[in-house]
């Protein structure tokens, strides 16, 4: 019989109206590596937090090597053998590796740091391990990738047994992946114990034993990994008949926006890798992905705030490659910010004064701001946006995120503009926002505005979209027609599977 | 030039390096650990200025001298516990809430000290700490009177600077000091309490700072008065950043501090009426700003410094 | 426990955060004179009238006001733009040092209505000239404003002190370290015949009222408001950050150095090294009191000044150290940031 080094039973939470984590149960072997798939949203991360003893779950027990877990004790959770290696590290750049590793790990009155012993114990699981590493870097000299295996080594300093590992290649190139990937199987026939959290098929099916599917807070599939393949688990992650509702067709007019080539590069990582993309008059182009795989990147490029870019970008064949906020808003160019609070509005500030902070040259004269026609224009938003609870003189943070996202689109579409910048534009409304944003972009279609929807919710770009491309690790797919698109192939493009074309010319065929 | 060379070459000139720098040293050192830790504390300038008075104010009613220097410590931990209660706790912004505690505690030091010292035409003062000669050492020709023969308080000093230095880099704790002034959620979740941490090092080290200004009233001189700390306190938050956050190089820059300050005494009786006097007490403070523009692009600051740390909240 | 952001904030929590500082101030402050073996309510009635209870004392109040409008200006619109100036004090004496040098050495002779104003807008200059140093260190080789600005005002009052020692001395005063007086007819007309209150109380006021407006009526005051709340809202919507911040360090520096300007033009007539008692420090006060507002700062200026004047009366008559004036304005500081916080914050357990 094989050991059972984890058990999660009958374990469900929830949080307001939302049931995170409805009834699952997870088991996972001595030796074995079980993946956990799911959108975003599906619970994976209530799971895993549950896990580690920041939530309290509401009902259902875990175990670990057969003796239960106190809930909401992370302390337990690390001293019975339980590591987790996130997506975003929680490393200090200014210490050295070993200091990293072995912060806590010695008693915080002893006298003097043990460094002798933690650096052989160190050497010891990196050799074994085949995670080599030089004790005595500063860790900000580091590659991602050696951060990464830094961040592993931590886990198994404290005597990891069962190990988990947050989409730990979101962050890596390809070939520090491949190494990546022979080092968790060698960890697994070692006798460790892992879960690997991660949205990319291919990565599952090359590495897992076995897959669990996770969907809205039920674990709704489980599969050796013998028994499946790709399109099958595509499928059964987004699990539903992805059905278009119906809408006008759309009339696509003169290009409007292209990328050829588009390279971008931030602290010497690139966020994108050679993009290409059209976008014409009348159209919706939905860009899906898991976030974090360049959309910041590629809205900030658009929405002029980014630094230099290589390649061109063109807007009705003027290149806009190097432009600034000014320029775009000049241009006529609608920015809908991927985070309101962060970026779209300044909440200690009165709704028609973030009405018209973009566009002040329009509304002042001699740099007096006329605030009759600022105040004027915020009713006029409030009006034919329907923005509720709204009046031009209150504080912005007084509205409901609904109602704030509204003033920002409307701020932006109040008049027609010929492209339509769109970064999550619904992302955390209730249902009746969503409704009313996607129909206000849907009508700025219908008027000729060329639309550009970024976006990680399906749903989002189903329902909008007229052609849609993936972004995966900074790179874009070739665009498809929504028509034509089924869950499957969805799923495979957002997953980085595409056929490649090695050529780029073929990317952007309409 | 001889003048300069015979300067340099007293005996007198180094024995005052080493005492003006005591002072230094202690606030340095403290506001060093406290942002160690991730917490600026401009409360240092009232600070320091309370465990002047308070130090002296004691031994003034009777108390010896050490423990004029312990009540001094106690209470700067205090007003360290204030400014962690306002920065720690609640996450107020740590300029404001510094600027907040040295207004009050300088304020509140010179209340206490009209309230219970009456106004008189000569200061009272008290017996301070008396040079030690350390046996043997302070024999040694020109060395001997030069560095060997200081208050205790300075012996103590560089002792702590040692320990200090041994404490932030090779104890446990001085890596969850370091890891907490880095990146507190990374402690967090090594099993490290930042708050905690945060804590200690604010009162620890503003008691060193309150230590600090003790030493203004019981050893450097013997009476205190107002205004005494001059700028004393903003000087150590720049010699921080000169010295990296690094105790040993604390010392290093309060000694070359303390160096210039010496020296310009005495340059100003050779060079009276030559070079007006102000020119010369101007040179700390713009050797001060001067040494924050060269450090501030190569000094590794820890990276929550000013960060407040909340639970969850990233 | 835990703190949780409140979502909505209602009026009340604006006007709220300040009376109850002051109400706290002045509770501990009972405390601190009680300790003193006075009798409290005596000694808030003696406060009170040394303030308020005359013609002269309220003028006085009034004359501390003034620059006590100004630095507070200078502290809540550098402070709205995240821009730490803590060196209001060191930018008042460079003010007032010019406007003695350029009154005495260049415009002698020239009547007051050239005069006062040439000298007003010098004292300004020089404030934003010592602003706009740590300032350009802050963008250049980003060093903490904070330190650079504090360092500035010993710097500052040592070039005072060495110009009026030297080259600007009053060869009449006796061998006293003072400076040459601004000529008789750049003094500021009084608006109160015998008394000291000067048109350097309008002058405040005006300012604070001019920068109300520039702060919610003008492209470059709601883009600085914009770029302090939210810096990376600002950027997305296009404001120039670095050229706002200049901008500000302008009008904060100008603000500290106006108060130099009036203080010599209005009350001594010359400049010594006890021209300001800490109007500089006390500005960043007046300015948190007011939660940044320039029309607060009025009011909050007014509080302080009577805090001052009235512990001078208090002091008198019942011989409380006059340093509580001093105790109190600082704990208004310390309670109004925790006010503060708790209408950002709620409890929660």
């Amino acid at each position: 019989m094989t050991e059972l080094a984890l058990d999660i039973a009958h374990v469900s939470k929830r949080f307001g109206d939302t049931l995170a984590n409805d009834d699952i149960s997870l088991t996972l072997n001595r030796g074995e590596i079980v993946a956990l798939l799911g959108e975003n949203g599906a619970g994976k991360t209530t799971l895993m937090n549950i896990l580690f003893g920041h939530y309290v779950p509401d009902e259902g027990s875990v175990k670990v090597m057969g003796r239960a877990l106190p809930p909401g004790k992370p302390r337990a959770a690390i001293a019975a053998g339980v590591g987790m290696v996130h997506q975003h590290f929680s490393l200090a750049p200014n210490l050295t590796v070993l200091e990293n590793v072995m912060t806590g790990t010695q008693s915080i009155w002893s006298v003097s740091s043990d460094t002798g012993g933690a650096r052989d114990k160190l050497l010891g699981i990196a050799e074994r391990f085949g995670l080599a590493v030089d004790p005595d870097a500063r860790l900000g000299d580091l590659s991602v990738g050696e951060q990464q295996r830094v961040e592993i080594l931590k886990a198994l300093f404290n005597d990891a047994q069962v190990l988990v590992l947050d989409e730990p290649t979101a962050v890596l190139t390809n070939i520090e992946a491949e190494r990546m990937f022979a080092t968790l199987r060698d960890m697994a026939q070692q006798g460790l114990s892992l879960i690997f959290i991660s949205h990319k098929l291919d990565e599952v099916m090359a590495t897992a034993d076995r897959i669990v599917v996770l969907r809205n807070g039920q674990a709704v599939a489980e599969r050796a990994v013998g028994e499946t393949n790709a399109a099958e688990l595509a499928e059964l992650m987004v699990g539903r008949q992805v059905a278009r509702p119906v809408r006008a067709p759309s009339t696509p007019g003169a290009l409007a926006l292209e990328a050829r080539a588009v390279t971008l590069r931030h602290e010497g990582v690139e966020r994108l890798k050679a993009i290409h993309f059209q976008l014409h008059e009348g159209e919706v182009l939905g860009i899906i992905g898991v976030s974090g795989n360049g959309q910041a990147s590629l809205a900030q490029l658009l929405g002029g705030t980014a630094a230099h870019a290589e390649g061109t970008l063109s807007l009705f064949g003027n290149e806009i490659t190097d432009w600034h906020v000014v320029d775009a808003i000049e241009a006529g160019f609608a920015r809908i910010p991927e985070d309101r609070n962060h970026e779209g509005v300044v909440g200690e500030m009165a709704i028609w004064e973030n009405a018209i902070l973009e566009r002040l040259p329009a509304f002042s004269r001699k740099g007096l701001v006329d605030r009759k026609a600022a105040i004027a224009f915020a009713d006029e938003i409030i009006g034919a946006f329907d923005v509720r609870g709204a009046a031009a003189n209150r504080r912005i943070s007084m509205l409901s995120g609904g109602n704030m996202q509204k003033m920002i689109l409307g701020r932006n579409l109040i008049e027609p503009k010929r492209v339509l910048l769109a970064s999550q534009p619904a992302r955390g409304l209730d249902e009746g926002a969503v409704a009313a944003v996607h129909e206000r972009i849907l009508e700025a279609r219908a008027q000729g505005t060329a639309v550009l929807l970024i976006s990680e919710d399906l749903d989002e770009v189903m329902a909008l979209s007229d052609r849609i491309q993936a972004i995966v690790g900074g790179r874009l797919s070739p665009s498809v027609s929504a028509d034509d698109v089924d869950a499957r192939m969805l799923g495979l493009m957002m997953a980085g599977e595409w056929p490649a074309t090695g050529n780029a010319e073929a990317s952007h065929a309409v | 030039m001889n003048e300069i060379a015979d300067i340099l070459a007293s005996a007198g000139l180094w024995s005052a390096v080493l005492r003006i720098a005591t002072p230094l040293i202690f606030g340095t050192l403290g506001a060093l650990l406290c942002e160690r830790a991730g917490v600026l504390n401009l409360g240092i300038e009232g600070i320091m200025t309370f465990g002047a008075m308070v130090g002296w104010l004691a031994v003034y009613n009777g108390a010896d001298l050490w423990t004029g220097v312990l009540v001094a410590a106690l209470c700067g931990g205090a007003f360290g516990a204030l400014h962690a209660g306002l920065t720690v706790t609640l996450g107020l912004s740590q300029h404001v809430s510094g600027l907040g505690v040295t207004l009050f505690s300088a304020s509140f030091s010179y209340y206490i000290f009209r309230l219970l010292v009456p106004v008189s035409g000569t200061p009272p003062t008290v017996e301070p700490f008396q040079p030690i000669a350390i046996p043997g050492l302070s024999d040694l020709p020109f060395v001997g009177p030069a560095l060997f023969t200081q208050t205790t308080p300075t012996y103590l000093a560089i002792v702590l600077v040692i320990v200090l230095g041994y404490l932030v880099f090779k104890t446990p704790m001085g890596l969850a000091i370091r890891m907490t002034g880095e990146n507190p959620h990374a402690a967090e979740a090594q099993g490290v309490n930042p708050i905690v941490i945060r804590y200690g090092c604010v009162i620890f080290g503003s008691a060193l700072m309150a230590i600090g200004g003790s030493f203004l009233t019981l050893s450097a001189f013997n009476s205190f008065f107002p205004t005494m700390v001059q700028g004393r306190g903003w000087i150590c938050i720049a010699l921080v950043v000169f010295a990296m956050w690094r105790p040993s190089r604390a010392l290093l820059g309060a000694l070359l501090f303390a160096f210039f300050d010496a020296f310009q005494f005495r340059l100003q009786t050779v060079l009276s009426g030559v070079v007006p006097y102000q020119v010369f007490l101007m040179i700390p403070y713009i050797l001060s700003i001067a040494a924050l523009a060269f450090m501030a692009r190569r000094a590794r600051v820890p990276q929550a410094l000013m960060q407040p740390f909340r639970r969850g909240e990233r | 426990m835990r703190f949780e952001r409140r979502e909505q904030r209602s009026t009340l929590m604006v006007f709220a955060p300040p009376l109850l500082a002051v109400g706290v101030s002045l509770m501990l402050s009972g405390v601190l004179i009680a300790l003193a073996g006075a009798p409290i309510l005596e000694a808030f009635g003696a406060l009170l009238n040394g303030a308020f209870g005359s013609r002269l004392a309220i003028t006085e109040t009034l004359t501390r006001t003034a620059p006590l409008i100004l630095t507070g200006l200078a502290a809540a619109t550098a402070f709205r733009a995240k821009l730490w100036n803590i060196g209001a004090e060191g930018q008042l004496y460079l003010g007032a040092i010019v406007v003695a040098a350029v009154s005495s050495q260049v415009l002698g002779g020239l009547p007051g209505y050239v005069q006062i104003p040439l000298l007003l807008v010098a004292g300004s200059v020089a404030g934003m000239v010592l602003l706009l140093v740590p300032l350009w260190m802050r963008l250049r080789f980003s060093v903490d404003e904070v330190v650079t600005t504090l360092l500035l005002n010993f710097v500052a009052i040592l070039f005072v002190s060495m110009l009026i020692d030297t080259v600007l001395k009053d060869p009449l005063a006796f061998g006293w370290p003072q400076s040459v007086p601004v000529a008789d007819e750049a003094m500021l007309p009084r608006i109160v015949s015998r008394s000291r209150l000067h048109v350097g109380l309008l002058i405040g006021i005006l300012l604070a009222l001019v920068i109300y407006f520039i702060q919610s009526r003008t492209v470059f005051g709601i883009q600085s408001r914009a770029a302090g709340f939210n810096a990376s809202a600002a950027k997305f919507a296009g404001v120039p950050l670095k050229k706002t911040l200049v901008l500000v360090a302008m009008i904060s520096g100008g603000a500290a150095g106006l108060a130099g300007a009036i203080e010599v033009m209005g009350v001594q007539g010359y400049v010594t090294t006890e021209l300001s008692p800490s109007f500089g420090y006390s500005g960043i006060v007046v300015a948190m009191l007011a939660n940044l507002n320039p029309i607060g700062v009025i009011f909050s200026a007014l509080f302080i000044a009577a805090m001052f004047v009235g512990a001078d009366g208090m002091s008198r008559a019942m011989g409380i150290p006059t340093y509580i004036a001093d105790v109190t304005v600082a704990l208004s500081l310390l309670s109004m940031l925790v006010a503060v916080f708790f209408t950002q914050y709620r409890v929660r357990k």
